[in-house]
C-alpha cells in the first residue's frame, strides 16, 4: 500500500510562535511536521507520513471565519492529503472551533476523512461532531500523550481502510448517526440483562437515549371563523390517481401540492391512497375519509368559514424521517402564510 | 404446568411420496399437503415450492412464517382457535420440526409485505434463510376482498404447518426440553428473594389486516390478560397482520419467543418469571389509555418488580410503548423496552415517533430505514414485482436484473422486536 499523506492543522501556540499575543497570526504552512505533528507522524508508522502542517492563529480563525476557512483549505489542499488531523484542542474553545471547522470543510470539499481531539465540553464538539471525527481527550495539554495515541489509532484504521465499528468502540464522540451492527448476543438477552441491572441499581448503558422533542408554541386560536381561510394538509397519503409525483409509500421524502379549487368531493376515479402504514380499503372506496374535502366544501357553503384554500398538501406519514417532516412543515407553512391562510386542518393516520 | 418440546431436526427438505422425516430430511408429498387446504372457495390457485438455506432463492411477498408443531400429549392441539379447539394448551408434549417452516406467500395488502433471501447479504437479516421452507402460494378468486384472502392464507398456513408435524409425529426427537413452571403466586413464594419479572408482549391490533389472535380471539377486542409462557409454545398467539415485514412478529417468532426463552432459562436463578401479558396496540387514544392502565395494573397485581416490554411495529405504537413505560415506572415497576428505530435512511433522524423520560432502558432492534443492497437471485418464488409496493421499497428499488436497493424493513424478521436477532443500532 502506498504511504498515505496526512496533513496536520495546529494553532500558533503549538507551532511555537507564541501564546495569546500571537493568536492573530494568519494561516501559513510548512512542509513536514511541526509541534505535535511530529509525534503523530511517529505514531502513524509506515502506514502514513505527515507531509505538511498548516498553522493558524485562533483569533484570526475565530474573527475571520469565512476567510480563514478558505485560506486554510487551500493550504491543506496543496499538500494533496488523504487525511487531515487537527489539534488536539483540549478545552480551548476557539482552537476547538477552528479545528472542527477546518475538519468539516476539508472533509466536505476534499472528500477525505478528518480527525480532531477535544475535551467533551469544548464548544467545538456540539458544533462540529457531525462534520468530522472528534476523539475525546483531556482538558489540557497534560493529556497530550494519550490524546495523540488515541487520534493516531483511529487515523491508522481510516488510512488502512478498515471498517469502523460504533463510535464508543472506536473511541470518538458520535456524529449523532444511527447504524446497524450485530451484537454478541440477542436483543432479548440484552434486555433481560439490562433490566436486572436497573433493578439492582447497577449502572447500565441504554442503547438509545430518549430524544428531546422540540416544543413548538401553537398559534393563537382563530377568533372569527366566518372570515377565516382554511387549508387541508394530510399525511394520510391521498394523491391523484397514479401518484404522478411518485411520493413514496413509506419514508416519504417529498410532498405533493394539488389543486382542488374545482372539486367538491374526492372520488376513487380521481384520487387514491398510497400510504404504506394502514390498510387502504376504505380510503380507496372514498378518499374523503382521510382528506375530508366533501365536508369542508359543505361547511364553506354554509359559511362556517370563509374559504377553503385552493390547494391541498399531501404526503405519507409512515416512517417519515423527522428531518424531512420538519422541512415539509416549514415550507408548507411559509406558503400558506404568504397566501393568507388562517388555519390548517391536518389529517393524520 | 409442564410442557416438553420434542425437537426433531430438519436440515433438508425434498418432495417425496410420503410426508415424513428421515435422518434430518423432511420429505413432503406435495399433492397430499395441498389437499389439506382444498377445497377452499376463496382460493383460485394454490401451489407449493421449496426453498433451502444457501440456495439462490428469494421469496416475495411473505405473509407469515409458521413452525410445524403438533401435540403429542396433553390437552388440546396447537394453534388453538384455528387448528386446535379452545382448550388451554401448554402441557404434555409437543413435537417441533426444528429447522422447517411453512411460509405463506401472496400479494394481499400490497404494502408492508416482505421478502426472504435464502443466500447472499440479505440472508443475514432473517432467521428464515436458515430454515427449510415449504412455501405456500395462493392466489385469490376474482373479486375476493382482502380480508377474506388474508384469512384464507392465515388459516391455510396454520393447517399446513400442523399437517407436516402431524405426519412426522412418530419421528424420534433429537432434543427434548422440559419447560416447567407454576403460576406467579406459587413461583413467587418459592423464590421470595428474586426479582419478579413480567413480560408485556405488545401486538399489532389495528384492524384492517393488522391483527393478532389469542386462542382465535381477535386481540383488538380484548383487554390485556395473562397467559402461561407454555401457551405461547403451543401457538396461543397467531399473527394475522401485514405490518412492516422487518418487525412483524411472525407466528414462528411467537412460537420461538426469545424473551420467553430468556426469562424461562433464568427463572429460579436470577429472577422469577411471572408470566406473559399479551397486550394490544389500539389505534384510538381511549384504547391506548385503557390498555396501558390495564398493563400496569396487571403487573402490579402480579407483584412485578420489573417488566420486559416488546413492541410490534413502529410509528403509531411508539405512543403505546411510552405510555406502558411511564405508567409502570410511576408505580415503581422498572421497565426495559425492546424496539426498533425509524432513524431515516441516513441514520440522522429521531428513531421513535414519541418519547418519554421514563424510558431509560432501551434495547435497540435496529434502524429499519438502513439501506441494503440485495443481489438478484436465480429463482424468485412468488411475485417479484410486488417490491414496488413494499414498505422500504419503491418502484426504482427493483432493477431489471432482479437486484434491489431497499430499506432493511423489506426483509422479514430483520428488526424483530422480541429481540430474536443480535442486530441493533448504535451511534457512529
Amino acid at each position: 500500500m502506498m504511504t498515505k499523506r496526512v496533513v496536520c492543522y495546529i494553532n500558533q501556540f503549538f507551532a511555537g510562535l507564541g501564546g495569546e499575543e500571537q493568536a492573530h497570526v494568519p494561516p501559513s504552512s510548512k512542509a513536514g511536521t511541526m509541534g505535535p505533528a511530529m509525534q503523530i507522524d511517529n505514531l502513524l508508522g509506515e502506514d502514513a507520513e505527515v507531509v505538511g502542517t498548516v498553522i493558524c492563529g485562533d483569533s484570526y480563525y475565530g474573527e475571520n471565519m469565512e476567510k480563514a476557512r478558505v485560506e486554510c483549505l487551500e493550504l491543506v489542499s496543496a499538500f494533496g492529503p488523504d487525511l487531515l488531523i487537527a489539534g488536539p484542542a483540549f478545552n480551548a474553545g476557539r482552537y476547538g472551533v477552528a479545528c472542527g471547522d477546518i475538519c468539516k470543510e476539508v472533509s466536505e470539499r476534499l472528500e477525505i476523512p478528518s480527525i480532531t481531539g477535544m475535551f467533551p465540553e469544548n464548544p467545538g464538539v456540539e458544533l462540529y461532531r457531525s462534520g468530522t471525527y472528534i476523539v475525546p481527550v483531556a482538558d489540557s495539554a497534560r493529556g497530550m500523550k494519550n490524546a495523540l495515541e488515541a487520534i493516531a489509532t483511529l487515523a491508522g484504521k481510516m488510512i488502512r481502510g478498515e471498517k469502523l465499528g460504533a463510535a464508543e468502540d472506536e473511541g470518538y464522540i458520535s456524529r449523532a448517526i444511527r447504524k446497524n451492527f450485530f451484537h454478541e448476543v440477542s436483543g432479548a438477552r440484552r434486555a433481560v440483562d439490562m433490566l436486572l441491572k436497573k433493578l439492582d441499581g447497577v449502572s447500565f448503558n441504554t442503547e438509545y437515549e430518549m430524544p428531546v422533542f422540540k416544543r413548538v408554541t401553537p398559534a393563537p386560536p382563530v377568533m372569527d371563523m366566518s372570515k377565516a381561510t382554511i387549508a387541508l394538509v394530510s399525511s394520510g397519503g391521498i394523491v391523484p390517481r397514479g401518484n404522478p409525483d411518485h411520493i413514496r409509500v413509506s419514508s416519504a421524502e417529498s410532498y405533493g401540492v394539488y389543486d382542488i379549487s374545482k372539486l367538491d368531493d374526492l372520488t376513487p376515479e380521481v384520487f387514491e391512497s398510497i400510504h404504506g402504514g394502514y390498510d387502504r380499503v376504505w380510503a380507496n372506496e372514498d378518499p374523503d375519509t382521510v382528506l375530508p374535502l366533501d365536508i369542508m366544501r359543505e361547511m364553506e357553503k354554509e359559511g362556517v368559514f370563509a374559504k377553503l384554500y385552493d390547494h391541498v398538501f399531501t404526503t405519507t406519514g409512515t416512517g417519515t424521517a423527522v428531518s424531512h417532516a420538519e422541512r415539509f412543515g416549514r415550507e408548507i407553512g411559509e406558503r400558506l402564510k404568504k397566501d393568507g391562510v388562517d388555519a390548517v386542518i391536518l389529517t393524520s393516520t | 404446568m409442564r410442557l416438553e418440546l420434542h425437537r426433531v431436526s430438519v436440515r433438508n427438505v425434498l418432495w417425496g411420496d410420503t410426508t415424513k422425516v428421515e435422518d434430518g430430511t423432511l420429505f413432503v408429498n406435495k399433492e397430499e399437503m395441498l389437499s389439506v387446504v382444498r377445497p377452499d372457495e376463496r382460493i383460485a390457485k394454490a401451489s407449493l415450492e421449496l426453498a433451502r438455506p444457501g440456495e439462490s432463492v428469494r421469496i416475495i411477498p411473505v405473509k407469515d412464517v409458521i413452525e410445524p408443531r403438533c401435540k403429542l400429549s396433553g390437552s388440546g392441539e396447537v394453534f388453538p382457535g384455528f387448528v386446535g379447539g379452545m382448550e388451554t394448551v401448554g402441557e404434555g408434549a409437543t413435537m417441533v420440526l426444528d429447522g422447517a417452516a411453512v411460509v405463506t406467500c401472496g400479494p394481499i395488502v400490497a404494502f408492508q409485505e416482505g421478502l426472504i433471501d435464502m443466500s447472499g447479504p440479505g440472508s443475514a437479516y432473517s432467521p428464515f434463510s436458515e430454515t427449510c421452507n415449504v412455501v405456500f402460494i395462493a392466489e385469490p378468486v376474482e373479486g375476493l376482498d382482502q380480508h377474506s384472502y388474508e384469512a384464507a392464507l392465515r388459516e391455510s398456513g396454520l393447517k399446513l404447518a400442523w399437517y407436516l408435524a402431524d405426519c412426522c409425529r412418530s419421528a424420534k426427537a433429537d432434543l427434548v426440553k422440559a419447560y416447567e413452571m407454576e403460576g406467579p403466586v406459587r413461583e413467587s413464594a418459592l423464590y421470595p428473594h428474586l426479582p419478579k419479572i413480567a413480560y408485556f408482549c405488545m401486538s399489532i391490533t389495528q384492524g384492517l389486516l393488522h391483527d393478532t389472535f389469542l386462542y382465535g380471539a381477535d386481540m383488538k377486542h380484548i383487554v390485556p390478560t395473562l397467559i402461561h409462557p407454555n401457551e405461547k409454545m403451543d401457538g396461543a398467539m397467531i399473527s394475522g397482520n401485514c405490518v412492516s415485514a422487518c418487525d412483524k412478529n411472525t407466528t414462528w417468532h411467537h412460537l420461538n419467543d426469545p424473551i420467553v426463552e430468556e426469562l424461562y432459562s433464568r427463572h429460579g436463578k436470577d429472577l422469577v418469571f411471572l408470566g406473559v401479558i399479551p397486550t394490544l396496540e389500539d389505534t384510538r387514544l381511549a384504547g391506548k389509555e385503557r390498555t396501558s392502565w390495564f398493563n400496569a395494573n396487571l403487573a402490579r397485581m402480579l407483584g412485578a418488580d420489573g417488566v420486559v416490554i416488546s413492541e410490534e411495529g413502529y410509528g403509531n405504537p411508539d405512543t403505546d410503548l411510552c405510555m406502558n413505560a411511564a405508567k409502570c415506572e410511576k408505580l415503581g415497576i422498572r421497565t426495559v423496552i425492546i424496539s426498533d428505530e425509524a432513524a431515516g435512511t441516513d441514520g440522522k433522524s429521531q428513531g421513535l415517533a414519541d418519547a418519554t423520560p421514563e424510558m431509560t432502558a432501551f434495547v435497540s432492534a435496529g434502524n429499519v430505514n438502513e439501506m441494503v443492497e440485495l443481489p438478484a437471485m436465480e429463482r424468485v418464488i412468488g411475485f417479484p414485482e410486488s417490491i414496488a409496493n413494499l414498505s422500504g421499497g419503491a418502484e426504482e428499488s427493483l432493477r431489471k436484473d432482479g437486484s434491489m436497493f431497499v430499506e432493511l424493513q423489506a426483509i422479514i424478521g430483520s428488526t424483530n422486536e422480541l429481540g430474536f436477532s443480535r442486530i441493533g443500532a448504535r451511534w457512529v
